[in-house]
């Protein structure tokens, strides 16, 4: 059964009058995701880990009136932005939270566990079990 | 099979027995491997309607368990290989694997997985508001118009709600397993919590409404609990404090008396021993918890029953000690009027004026103690004030008959008659 764990959090940016994450503080993070996602690799769980860049760097696309729009920023402009997802293959929900609980952002932001629908493999949609 | 003929009634008095016995072990076979308890409900209810058409021909089955598994188990499996036939593609793995893992199961030897389904049910990934409503459903078997009327709750409401948390069990699939201490400490007394939920919900009413009465349902489920988990203190405390609970009911329709003014000669002896069996067993080596201190608080009460009298300096203690563990407005309550008991009626309303006046405001039990309390240290008029305010709130007609003639005595003693 696949889950992908949203990691949301809020994002240090000049609009929100933050200063920016220490040099420091950007590498004990960076070094946090990275044993996380080794951890979730030897445990033979980890289907794909992806930490997204800030919404500020984020384009939408939506039919609007019959055209397509495009526009700078993030869906929702909220606190807490969608930071990044891992996707992961483990027997059920109680095994997920386990792992959700060890993601590094739970310090300083929330983890959503969601179950997979239908996922793509070989080009064809397969129902997740 | 013993093939005697049976009347209609029979087999129905028969699969209602059975129904009653078996509900709950039955679904939760039915429901671990898929995690899909509707599914497993609606199998079963199936098998039910089978047994009435089937058993007045040709007779209770010798194992009749086992023939409703049976039944139920085709019932499941017909309905995977239609939901395979309309998907166009073989039977998915989730329902084969569930077949061939009840396939497995020895009829004659059922295995007991209602403790998997009761955590199942007190999972932290549900809404604490459903965990006793669908634990009352799921293990027991109670329809959603009863579930709804004993949580004065419209019966659609209560029934989607139901649905949607079956629903969150088969899609998010929470695991039907029994989780070590170790591994979630907080798992068993969400469970317990659900469990005095069901008896909680009785126990707000001073003469409870029994058609609509949960508490057999809430002792049984806690005899359960206790039996499957074996040494869990504080689960066979659980058991004790409903038992001895359900011991001093009193009949339907009786005028209302507060259980100091009780006549023990009324209470169920039977269920006063067997609260006190289940409460020796409920000894642990760790500081008694919130269930062991409620249970003994209805212990020492049940005692008057042997002893003529009510040991007010140990309601005490035990009164302190579950404030200490678990501080709820109730339990601050409960230690006034103990103290009362205990003829220190001005440290009861000392306890009283240091709880915050919005959490009170609307809270029955405080203004009936504060009445008695208040008239026991000689204020008639305020005792009045504090009787007609508890009136005001109570919803039970033979409360109110009870404090209004509290009220009326303060009157006359007010107006300088002797108490």
């Amino acid at each position: 059964m696949r889950y992908t764990l949203l990691l949301h959090y809020p994002e240090v940016t000049e609009a929100t009058g933050d200063e920016a994450l220490s040099p420091e503080a950007l590498a004990e993070g960076q070094r946090a995701f990275a044993s996380y996602a080794e951890v979730l690799t030897r445990a033979g769980v980890l289907v794909s880990g992806e930490v997204l860049r800030p919404s500020s760097a984020s384009t939408t696309v939506a039919m609007r009136g019959g055209s397509l729009v495009i526009q700078d920023g993030p869906f929702a402009a909220s606190k807490e932005q969608l930071g990044g997802t891992f996707v992961i293959d483990v027997p059920d929900l109680d095994a997920a939270l386990e792992w959700a609980k060890q993601a590094p952002s739970v310090a300083w932001g929330t983890v959503e566990v969601r179950p997979g629908a239908v996922f793509v493999r070989d080009g064809a949609w397969v129902p997740n079990d | 099979m013993g093939a005697e003929r049976l009347s209609h009634e029979d087999a129905r008095a028969a699969a209602e027995r059975a129904a009653r016995a078996s509900y709950g072990r039955l679904v939760a076979l039915l429901a671990a491997p898929t995690g899909d308890v509707a599914l497993a409900e609606d199998a079963l209810s199936a098998a039910f309607e089978a047994a009435l058409d089937s058993w007045p021909r040709g007779g209770v089955p010798a194992n009749p368990d086992a023939w409703l598994l049976t039944v139920a188990r085709n019932r499941q499996r017909d309905h995977w290989k239609s939901a395979a036939t309309r998907s166009s593609v073989e039977l998915d793995e989730e329902g084969a694997g569930a077949v061939t893992v009840l396939d497995e199961v020895d009829p004659d030897r059922i295995p007991d997985r209602r403790l998997e389904l009761l955590f199942v049910c007190a999972h932290p990934a549900l809404d604490p508001a459903v965990r006793t409503p669908l634990m009352l459903q799921a293990v027991l078997g109670i329809d959603a118009a009863r579930i709804a009327a004993a949580f004065a709750m419209p019966a659609a409401t209560m029934a989607q709600r139901l649905v949607r948390a079956k629903r969150r069990i088969r899609d998010a699939r929470l695991r039907f397993a029994v989780p070590t201490r170790a591994e979630l400490p907080e798992r068993p007394p969400a469970v317990l919590e659900a469990i005095y939920g069901c008896f909680a919900i009785d126990r707000g009413l001073p003469t409870p409404d029994w058609s609509t009465s949960l508490t057999g349902e809430a002792a049984f489920l806690a005899v359960t609990l206790a039996t499957l988990l074996g040494t869990e203190p504080e689960a066979w405390a659980l058991a004790a404090l409903i038992t001895l609970s359900s011991a001093r009911l009193r009949p339907p329709g009786a005028a209302y008396l507060p259980l100091d003014r009780q006549d023990p000669r009324e209470w169920d002896a039977r269920l006063i021993a067997e609260g006190e069996r289940y409460l020796r067993r409920a000894s642990g080596t760790e500081a008694p918890g919130r269930f062991q201190l409620e249970a003994a608080i209805q212990a020492v009460h049940c005692d008057r029953a042997r002893t003529g009298l009510t040991d007010w300096p140990a309601l005490v203690l035990l009164h302190r000690a579950l404030v200490a563990t678990a501080p709820s407005l109730g339990a601050h309550v409960a230690l006034a009027a103990a103290l009362g008991g205990a003829d220190d009626p001005a440290a009861g309303l000392r306890e009283l004026d240091a709880l915050p006046a919005t959490a009170v405001a609307c809270f029955q039990p405080y203004w009936a103690t504060r009445a008695h309390l208040l008239a026991a240290t000689g204020h008639p008029a305020e005792a009045r004030a504090a009787a007609d305010r508890a009136i005001e709130l109570s919803g039970d007609e033979a409360v109110q008959v009870f404090l209004r003639e509290f009220a009326d005595g303060l009157g006359s003693r007010a107006a300088g008659t002797a108490p």
